[in-house]
């Protein structure tokens, strides 16, 4: 069993790079450095059953909520969304055109997508709303949340980071996705932000960290964190490298801004078979 | 008849109130009290949080609280509120947009409330700030009465509003009851000028007109507290006997305030009606002084505004 999910795991997030690339052919503006790192955090949220959700009712009270605050990474929930079928598959192949559902930044217009996040450092926030309020309602769902690193240079994240940890939101769970670099170089440079986990230790918060490309390590961490009793929100410090599996991206310290050509993604895709 | 209440006492009485039967409020505050809040904090103290002082987070979590289907007050100082997540309140407006989204804003201090505190603490920006918004209304009102009406259309109407209420106790200036439905109200009929005012300078201007009545100027004066959600076409006729008007708020005149919206009124009905501005000179203000004395300063104070008054009355002719 544990064999078979990790292999299915495997293949979902072969499936989600490659349709990712797909996308970003079709719409050169989407960001898609930012969106190669999270393709593993998304498929085992979404494959690995950690995510409660239901397609054909996207709005279903009892899900679990999923706030991309980094939304110009969250173009490979697409693929996952459609696969899914919260929405036709055909919808990839239309992205970025008129009247198309799907554009570079996701918005609440897209079934399963619950906010619009374009503007950092606020989805945090927004889910410790949502947590208080689920909570309120009796709900027993979990309100995750995918962060950039560089997004924690916003203050605003850290107002939430502070409230959740002083409410003892155990229904919020934040992955970051630790791809190290903003967009103009390496974070560290920018605003260093280490010691990450002391940080989110000091402000009461439950602190896990991972390889965030093994979708076996991220499986196990994750079902760890969704049965967890422990009375603090949690953090996940899913490392990542931007532009995961376009060698040309990993090794560009500017690969944020970069846009790949045709025939780079052909040939990445071809790469990945 | 000149019973001073504080409005913020009013308002979050009458949510209070309803918190006993509706379980869907949540109130929260950026560390910001008031007599009636204590009220709150005690009957309902898990749907009362306080988020600290953090405005950013206040608005964020009250979107959150709203995406579930909760009825959020977000309670805060108005400058602070208009301004310091003017992202957040601009997330809340574009969400609203797709979404329905029941957050109530509310802005203590308005205009010079907080007069000895200085520029940071004055509210000069907040109403072309708030206005700038779609589907955000915006609410001015002058008296504890039009408050409580705020307040009870805030129990029914399911959209982000921004309600700006004063930090003093100021007399009522209603009796009986005031509707909010064409939101403005003619405190006084005249004829060739007519004051518009709103917030506190309509208790300043109803100092003028009456003033000025006794000496043979019979100038009129609207009170408008629906800066947004107004009924236009019944302003405009309210105006249409008049060859003059002065807008009169404590704010920013020329910046897309109350001035703006009486100017947009008036050039989207092909209108001959002159206009004068009153309101802050595009300029902060850093004279120590009570709102009388900074009025002062700023020539709106009543002698002042009664000068304009008449300077406009005479240009009326006849």
């Amino acid at each position: 069993m544990g064999k078979d999910i990790i292999k299915l795991l495997e293949r979902k997030a072969l499936y989600v790079r490659r349709e990712t690339l797909k996308l970003h052919l079709l719409s050169p503006e989407t960001r898609i450095a930012s969106s190669l790192s999270a393709v593993e955090i998304f498929s085992v949220l979404y494959y690995g059953g950690i995510l409660r959700h239901k397609p054909a009712n996207p709005m279903w009270e009892k899900r679990d909520r999923l706030i991309i605050s980094k939304g110009h990474g969250g173009i490979s929930l697409y693929p996952v969304l459609a696969d899914l079928k919260f929405f036709p598959k055909n919808e990839l192949g239309k992205i970025g055109k008129p009247k198309a559902l799907l554009k570079s930044m996701p918005d609440c217009l897209i079934p399963g997508i619950e906010s619009i996040n374009g503007a950092l450092g606020n989805g945090l926030g927004e889910a410790c709303g949502i947590a208080i309020g689920a909570r309120a309602k009796g709900l027993k769902s979990r309100v995750f949340v995918i962060c950039g690193d560089g997004e924690l240079n916003e203050g605003s994240v850290w107002e939430a980071i502070m409230f959740a940890g002083h409410k003892r939101l155990s229904n919020v769970i934040l992955i970051l996705d630790n791809n190290k670099i903003s967009m103009m170089g390496y974070c560290r440079n920018i605003l260093n932000l280490n010691p990450l986990a002391g940080k989110f230790k000091g402000f009461g918060w439950e602190v896990y960290s991972t390889d965030g490309h093994s979708v076996d390590n991220l499986y196990r961490v994750l079902m760890r964190m969704k049965v967890s009793e422990i009375d603090k929100p949690k953090v996940l410090i899913a490392n990542t490298v931007k532009g995961r599996g376009v060698p040309e991206l990993e090794k560009d310290i500017l690969c944020h801004v970069r846009s790949l050509s045709r025939e780079k993604i052909l040939e990445s895709i071809e790469d990945m078979e | 008849m000149n019973e001073k209440k504080s409005m913020r006492e009013v308002f979050i009485e009458s949510i209070w109130e309803h918190m006993h039967k509706d379980g869907k409020i949540f109130f929260l505050s950026a560390d910001f009290g008031s007599i009636a809040l204590d009220n709150i904090r005690k009957d309902f103290c898990d749907r009362f949080i306080n988020v600290g002082i953090a405005e950013q987070n206040l608005v964020n979590l009250s979107v959150g609280l709203a995406l579930e289907g909760y009825k959020v007050y977000a309670y805060a100082i108005a400058p602070f509120l208009s301004m310091r997540c003017y992202e957040q309140l601009r997330n809340l407006s574009m969400l609203a947009q797709l979404r329905e989204l029941d957050v109530n804003l509310i802005g203590v201090g308005a205009g010079l409330s907080y007069d000895l505190s200085g520029p940071s603490h004055h509210s000069y920006e907040d109403i072309t700030l708030m206005r700038l918004l779609p589907h955000v209304e915006v609410f001015s009102p002058s008296d504890w009465v039009v408050t409580k009406e705020i307040a009870k259309v805030s129990l029914i109407q399911k959209t982000p509003k921004y309600i700006r209420l004063d930090g003093k106790p100021l007399n009522r200036i209603y009796s009986g009851n005031v509707s909010l439905q064409r939101g403005f109200s003619i405190l006084k009929e005249g004829r060739k000028v007519c004051l518009l005012s709103t917030g506190y300078m309509t208790h300043v201007s109803l100092r003028v007109v009456k003033e000025l009545e006794s000496a043979g100027i019979d100038s009129g004066l609207i009170d408008v507290f629906t800066l947004k959600g107004f009924n236009p076409k019944a302003l405009y006729s309210s105006l249409s006997g008049y060859n003059r008007i002065i807008t009169l708020e404590e704010g920013f005149i020329n910046r897309g305030g109350f001035d703006s919206l009486i100017a947009n009124l008036l050039i989207d009905n092909e209108s001959e009606i002159k206009l004068k501005k009153i309101g802050f000179k595009g300029k902060y203000i850093f004279e120590n002084g009570n709102r009388d004395a900074l009025h002062k300063i700023n020539s709106m104070d009543c002698g002042s505004i009664k000068k304009e008054v008449v300077k406009s009355w005479r240009k009326a002719g006849y």
